[in-house]
């Protein structure tokens, strides 16, 4: 039977919105599904992939394992709002220029994660880029490529800070 | 804003191809803008659910539906029953043909369950969680039968029959049915090359080793799970939108099973999520469009992460025995191999490519290669990178390296004194055309890898070597000119890796254009010709002949156009740096005629369709370093490089993505990925958690040299890069392993307690 919907208030983006979901949808599925968010990816719905990576009140939060109703005044970015109008991120450009990404299901979880990095710590090392993305699946990459890209992005913005 | 500019530099000789531009389909999947299947979003759209056997083998007694029919939010409900095909047709699935009756019944289970997770049923509704709740008013009556999990135990006299009809084809070469034999059992066809005199050459050789491995099922683990959408019009048409390799692939299966005509499906291919080649076969295609039909809807289905390990196509499991003989002074005289390879629940794995692959490396008068194709209850195999090479090549690059240390021969010295070169023939009897095998080889020897220290307890290193003849097939193109002198390119080849930028460097190529220059994109299957997968390492090469034969064809015709403008014999215009130029100083730009089309004779393009026999081989190598932890049974890998014969290659950044996703795989085939089966036939690690693939942590950063011997039959001289790569990093692990430890691994993966085992540390399991 179809549940009765709440309705959420939340900041989605930077931009004050709000939702009516089922308690029982995730928030990926009301991104996704409510919102028409589809940049969020679904790989597993159990928290083992890291496609759904989104930033939840600052902190790198898997979407498949958080409820719609737990938005409800919370801050959320998405691979959508990552991009300041068409200037991308730095670590948007740093994975085109590397070409960190083959079939790029898995890259916008890996750039909000790796955001999420950088926002915290704006000069990792290898080793430290390595395990905050273990989190995060990549089939295609061998993540060489995608390690490369976080660190070069973190030199990008070290020059434009 | 972000440009699409070229920043690189190319290959000597070209002006495009050899650079590395930013792909054109970049920024939309580094913003969440691109539509891969799951995002397809229309209106009134239900959600399909599939109902899955929890049997291993099983009879299908009944099906009731009615109670899931009653609740008024389901919109439809369908089994096989509801499927058309009932006959054995046999159709042309893009890379092999195959018959859609047993495609059907993997889709929908018929009279029987074959494996755990084989699709019985599945339900519609508007609400995915209430098609969900409803699957558990479906009422199936099963009567369980005896499960058969491993080719040795389905291959016996006294083991219980998948398929109770199906009798055994002996074949000679890969594609053939082969003759019936008429033996009934789980064998579905065996197959064998011969070459020279066994005994002869093995009675030449000082030593012989002889070894089994073992390997167990593994998945491609793409992060994207199979989904489609399937709209069934009242006309009768049928629309697909799907993640796929090949639409046009999904279009002929799908026809067949639906029993609709082919011209009445359009397949849409949207961006796909990786496919390793699982990605060819339909799952879920027919049963969104029979669960589309019944409730009048479109109809998405999208399966979940445990479905698409329980239920999808991974890879053999398989049984090879190796035995090969060598001289003191290093000479292979003679190589056997025994290969059973587990198909799943129907027919069809690769041991032929296995066959055809295993021993290509070497050029060897005598040898002996049986194959088995036999069916198991498990999820049926699907194409997995290079199909069935690694395996062999594991079994094979190990005993060679065996061999190596036993005639007391430096191990690269052994593989290049023995090195298959063109005009050699392959195992299969066919002469090998122009390749590369010997320069990777050099190539290792000669890299700084291979001779660097190395230091400390319980490190090794180890080499392989991998083969992959790769794939020609066919493919289409049409190419048409812009007002603006820009380019619009289409063809039939999915986008899995960075397909769109080696086509469209291709078209620039041929056209004196810049990259950015072309419009690239995928078209579905009524707006462009007939184009196999993107998959068998055929796409850059294949797709690339349709496109440079069409954009020939477009230059022609500009050529002709700059020759009306410049009041000249078109055979006295030539085109050069972007301008048609005539006697007497005359000229004009690529971009003014292209501007004045409409009025010198109207639209211009071209399409074009590719056939190419002349495929490139190609051949890989790694040198991998290793250590490994006596006490956990751990294996690290501290360095990996990676050498592999590329022909030419197009984009240089993602042929090296190529070779370094390739080798990932390997990585985690060799360390950590399996299958792991209770006796009931289900799995028991069916998630991302426990299915345990390499995370960045997991790896060093993956070194990568490219090797060009250009493939003659190309016009750039492409070879396919996307398989090979996967070949050799088992065996070269394992190599690496017996450096370090002296104990030579026989079974995959080397897991901590697999590895823990075999140095004696802990005893067997059971």
């Amino acid at each position: 039977m179809p549940m009765r919907r709440s309705h959420v208030q939340t900041t989605l983006n930077g931009e004050e919105i709000d939702f009516l979901c089922e308690p029982r949808q995730s928030l990926l599925e009301v991104l996704r599904d409510e919102l028409g968010l589809t940049g969020t990816k679904e790989g597993c719905n159990n928290g083992n992939c890291g496609a759904c990576s989104v930033i939840l009140n600052g902190r790198v939060t898997n979407a498949c394992c958080v409820l719609g109703v737990e938005a409800e005044g919370a801050s959320v970015v998405t691979i959508e709002g990552v991009a300041e109008g068409d200037r991308l991120h730095p670590l948007q450009q740093a994975f085109l220029e590397e070409a960190a990404l083959q079939c790029g299901v898995c890259t916008p979880g890996f750039i909000v994660a790796a955001k999420a990095l950088l926002d915290a710590e704006p000069n990792p090392d290898e080793g430290r880029v390595r395990h905050w993305l273990a989190g995060n699946l990549c089939r295609c990459t061998g993540y060489d490529k995608i390690v490369r890209a976080v660190l070069k992005a973190s030199d990008a913005q070290e020059v434009t800070a | 804003m972000t440009s699409i500019a070229d920043r690189s530099t190319p290959k000597s000789g070209y002006q495009v191809v050899g650079s590395r531009p930013i792909r054109h389909d970049g920024v939309d999947k580094v913003t969440g803008r691109a539509r891969y299947g799951a995002d397809v979003r229309l209106p009134g759209v239900l959600h399909g659910k599939i109902l899955r056997s929890p049997h291993g083998h099983a009879r299908i007694v009944s099906i009731d539906v009615s109670k899931a029919l009653a609740l008024p939010e389901v919109k439809a409900v369908v089994t096989s029953a509801d499927v058309p095909i009932v006959k054995d047709t046999l159709i042309d699935f893009g890379e092999t043909m195959g018959n859609a009756r047993l495609l059907a019944e993997n889709c929908l289970a018929r009279d029987k369950a074959l494996y755990r997770g084989h699709a019985v049923a599945a339900v519609a509704a508007a609400n995915p969680h209430v098609a969900e709740e409803a699957l558990a008013l479906i009422e199936v009556e099963y009567e369980p039968l005896p499960v058969v999990l491993n080719a040795l135990d389905a291959m016996r006299e006294d083991a219980p029959l998948l398929h109770e009809a199906m009798t055994t084809r002996s074949i000679a070469e890969r594609w053939t049915r082969g003759d019936d034999t008429g033996v009934h059992s789980n064998v579905a066809s065996r197959l064998r090359f011969s070459r020279g005199d066994l005994d002869e050459g093995f009675a030449a050789a000082d030593v012989v080793v002889e070894r089994e491995f073992t390997t167990s099922t593994v998945h491609q683990g793409y992060i994207e799970p199979h989904t489609s959408t399937a709209s069934w019009a009242p006309d009768g048409h049928v629309t697909i939108w799907t993640s796929t390799q090949g639409a046009f692939g999904i279009r002929g299966q799908a026809a067949a099973i639906l029993g609709v005509p082919e011209g009445r499906v359009t397949v849409i291919p949207m961006e796909i999520g990786g496919g390793f080649g699982a990605k060819t076969y339909v799952h879920v295609d027919p049963v969104a469009a029979l669960l589309s039909r019944a409730s009048g809807q479109p109809v998405q289905v999208t399966m979940s992460r445990t479905e698409v390990f329980e239920a999808s196509g991974p890879t053999s499991a398989t049984t090879i025995r190796a035995r090969i003989g060598a001289t003191n002074e290093g000479v292979i005289t003679a190589a056997q191999l025994w290969m059973a390879y587990e198909a799943g629940a129907f027919p069809g794995s690769p041991v032929g490519a296995g066959a055809m692959t295993a021993l290509a490396p070497y050029d060897i008068e005598h040898l002996l290669v049986d194959g088995y194709d036999v069916v198991v209850n498990k999820p049926k195999v699907g194409a997995y990178r290079a199909p069935g090479s690694p395996q062999a090549a594991f079994a094979v690059e190990s005993v060679i390296d065996e061999i190596a240390e036993a005639i007391g021969m430096e191990r690269m010295e052994f593989r290049l004194r023995n090195a298959t070169r063109e005009g050699d023939r392959m195992p299969s009897g066919m002469a090998f055309p122009s390749i590369g095998c010997v320069e990777v080889e050099e190539a290792i020897v000669n890299h700084p890898h291979y001779s660097a220290p190395i230091e400390g307890p319980n490190r090794g290193r180890g080499v392989a070597m991998g083969f992959w003849f790769n794939g020609g097939n066919q493919s289409s193109a049409t190419v048409a000119v812009n007002a603006d002198g820009t380019i619009a390119l289409v063809t039939g080849s999915v986008d899995i890796g960075g397909m769109r930028a080696a086509l469209a460097m291709q078209a620039a190529e041929t056209l004196g254009l810049r990259a950015e220059d072309v419009q690239p994109s995928v078209g579905d299957t009524d707006s462009v010709g007939w184009t196999g997968v993107t998959g068998g390492s055929r796409t850059a090469f294949s797709t690339g002949i349709a496109v440079i034969t069409a954009a020939e064809d477009v230059k022609l015709q500009m050529t002709q156009r700059a020759a009306i403008l410049l009041e000249a014999e078109p055979d006295d215009v030539t085109f050069a740096d972007g301008a048609f130029s005539a006697g007497g100083g005359k000229s004009i730009s690529w971009k003014e005629v292209a501007g004045q089309q409409l009025r010198t004779g109207g639209p211009i393009s071209a399409s074009a369709s590719s056939n190419p026999t002349r495929v490139g081989p190609a051949f890989a190598g790694n040198i991998v370093d290793v250590e490994v932890d006596p006490e956990t049974g751990k294996v690290d890998i501290l360095r990996f490089t990676v050498i592999q014969d590329a022909g030419t290659a197009i984009h240089p950044s993602y042929v090296e993505g190529q070779m370094q996703g390739g080798a990932v795989q390997g990585i985690g085939w060799a360390l950590n990925e399996e299958y792991v089966w209770r006796e009931d036939g289900s799995m028991a690690n069916a998630s991302f958690l426990d299915y345990r693939m390499p995370t960045s942590l997991d790896l060093p950063m993956i070194d990568t040299q490219i090797v060009e011997v250009p493939n003659p039959g190309h016009p750039y001289g492409i070879r396919g890069v996307g398989e090979v790569p996967i070949v050799p990093p088992m065996a070269a692990i394992a190599n690496a392993v017996h450096d370090a430890t002296g104990v030579r691994m026989t079974h995959l993966p080397m897991s901590p307690a697999n590895v823990l085992e075999a140095l004696g540390a802990v005893p067997p399991e059971g």
